[in-house]
């Protein structure tokens, strides 16, 4: 089994839309989507919900007013500065519990949060485990780990070859536990300044953690001198680049009738996609 | 005044709007723009600042004694995020879980424990053509990216109009980022995704109760359900920017709106009054 992870680094660089697609063009596989705040796989899939369950992490903090002296001993010890007037601001409780210990009259107690919900579904194209963090909540990484755990758990119990996973734009808390402990990542980015920024950065954390990227260049033409730097760069930073997507318009127009693209359209986008997936398997060699 | 502009999806042109904004106006008033994005900042692409300063931001994570310890293990207890163990003779710190909330410290009995700061990132501080600039940076392999958010946006000058570009998403970083704002632009593009996330940003910024406005990126690619959706939310579409190559091609170059096509100012200063008319 293989758990191959998609990012970006930059947001809307096309990373869903690949995604979408290689869940049509690769066999035996799980899918996932570890973007959990803002999940967008499920537009491209319409998938069908065969479980659902509720996502409990973390606590957030109250106090009783009955038993409150208002000595302000809590707002005085809160690093995150989520007490004011004696009460408690939900949104910006970390949930350590910190107040709750040092409360002279026991007027605080510590209340699970349900910060959201994970969901096994089917698509017509296999298994699909995604989830829905609860806005402003914390503990994205918690839920990511979730969603991974149920994909390998599926993936192992039915003997297939992959896991792919969607994964979150940045490099932070959500992405790592994407990442952590994942076979392969392919880093998807677009030829602007921002996107090589970000690619920079996004290569720097596999790095980090040890696990190998491959990068495809989307919408390449858009900027050819860039998207010749950008190879330039993997060059020398020893990545690999497997692919190099031609901007078109028929992406959107595939995402606005729920397709991904490959099924709408067979174009040179769509060959190109089927070709990424030959070099991430192994089947055919990378462009450089 | 503090307008934060954010997105729900990433790459709907946040970065561009916020950039473009910040310039329009730095013609004739006060201007400052705080980019809130640490994990990808990508607004110096666009300003391209010289930063004069820069604070390593950390926090605080415990730091045992041994001499002292008893090893009674009620630290690891109090920490709701497992970030210490104690064994029967050794005391684990696993800082990179910590959130350094200063419990342990305070309440261990021995007071074996001291604080030691860890950088997680960086703000920096300078300046791009009299725009005051200011970028949260989260370190390669960090995951905490809220005490860098905070700390950039302790550095609102409250002279000057404020522009925060919010990272991506609807989770602690963005609420963090938006929080304090007067206003909040939602910036997003006409297909389903942009759909999708749009009415979760929404969501997060009613939940924190600031007022919000729309710009629509890419007009003309996908479908008019955002449209239709901010008219039965009533949220007012303040500004609508085309597809159009041209526009694409100064963005990857890393030039933004208001420099490369000088005639986009006018609206961004419109878009400017029209926020000031809704706050009225
Ligand atoms: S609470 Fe203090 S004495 Fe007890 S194990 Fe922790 S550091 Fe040691
Ligand atoms: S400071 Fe708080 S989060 Fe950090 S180790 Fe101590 S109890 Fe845990």
């Amino acid at each position: 089994m293989k758990e191959i992870v998609v990012l970006s680094g930059k947001g809307g660089t096309g990373k869903t839309s690949i995604v979408g697609s290689l869940a049509v063009v690769a066999q035996s596989k799980v899918l996932a989507d570890c973007d959990v705040d803002a999940a967008d796989l499920h537009l491209l899939l319409s998938p069908t919900v065969r479980d659902k369950n509720e996502f409990w992490s973390g606590q957030t903090a109250f106090i009783d007013a009955e038993r409150c002296t208002q000595c302000g001993l809590c707002e005085e010890v809160c690093h995150f500065g989520a007490i004011k007037d004696y009460t408690v601001d939900e949104v910006s409780c970390e949930g350590c519990g910190f107040c709750a210990r040092i409360c002279p009259t026991e007027a605080i107690t510590m209340k699970d949060n349900m910060a959201g919900y994970w969901f096994i579904s089917e698509t017509r194209y296999g298994t699909l485990v995604h989830a829905r963090l609860g806005i402003t909540q914390e503990n994205s990484g918690k839920l990511v780990a979730v969603v991974r755990q149920n994909a390998k758990f599926i993936t192992e119990r039915e003997g297939l070859e992959y896991i792919i996973i969607d994964g979150p734009p940045g490099i932070g808390c959500p992405v790592i536990s994407s990442l952590s402990g994942a076979d392969m990542a392919l880093l998807i980015t677009e030829p602007t300044l921002s996107g090589m920024h970000d690619l920079d950065r996004i290569i720097g954390v596999c790095q980090h953690f040890g696990i190998l990227a491959l990068v495809c260049i989307n919408k390449y033409n858009l900027n050819e001198e860039n998207t010749h730097q950008i190879e330039t760069y993997c060059h020398n930073q020893g990545v690999k680049v497997v692919s190099r997507i031609p901007f078109d318009n028929v992406v959107t127009e595939a995402l606005v009738r729920g397709l991904p693209v490959v099924e709408y359209s067979d174009g040179k986008v769509s060959q190109e996609i089927k070709k990424l997936w030959r070099v991430v398997e192994g089947k055919s060699p990378p462009l450089q | 005044m503090i307008i934060s502009v954010a997105s729900g999806k990433g790459g709907t042109g946040k970065t561009l709007v916020a950039t473009s904004l910040a310039l329009s106006l730095s013609k004739n008033s006060k201007v400052q723009l705080i980019d809130c994005d640490v994990e990808e900042p990508n607004a110096h692409i666009f300003l391209k600042p010289t930063f004069t300063q820069q604070e390593i931001v950390s926090i605080p994570v415990p730091k045992i004694d041994e001499g002292r310890c008893t090893y009674c293990g009620k630290c690891a207890e109090i920490c709701a995020y497992n970030a210490i163990a104690v064994f029967q003779k050794k005391v684990l710190v696993f800082p990179e879980l910590c959130h350094g909330c200063g419990a342990c410290t305070y309440l261990c009995p021995e007071h074996a424990i001291s604080e030691e700061g860890r950088g997680l990132g960086v703000v920096e501080t300078g300046n791009s053509n009299g725009i005051k600039f200011t970028q949260g940076k989260l370190s390669i392999g960090e995951m905490m990216a809220p005490p860098i958010i905070r700390r950039a946006k302790e550095c609102v000058d409250p002279e000057r109009v404020a522009i925060v570009d919010v990272p991506p998403g609807t989770s602690c970083p963005v609420v963090e980022a938006i929080k304090g704002s007067d206003f909040c632009l939602l910036v997003t593009e006409p297909t389903p995704f942009g759909l999708n996330d749009l009415v979760l940003a929404v969501g997060v910024v009613r939940k924190l109760n600031i007022p919000c406005a729309i710009v629509i990126n890419r007009a003309g690619v996908g479908d008019k359900k955002v449209e239709e959706y901010c008219l039965s939310e009533s949220i007012p579409i303040l500004l609508t920017i085309p597809l159009d190559t041209r526009i694409a091609s100064l963005y990857s170059k890393g030039i933004t709106l208001a420099e490369g096509m000088p005639e986009w100012q006018e609206s961004f200063l419109d878009l400017f009054d029209k926020i000031k008319g809704l706050l009225r």
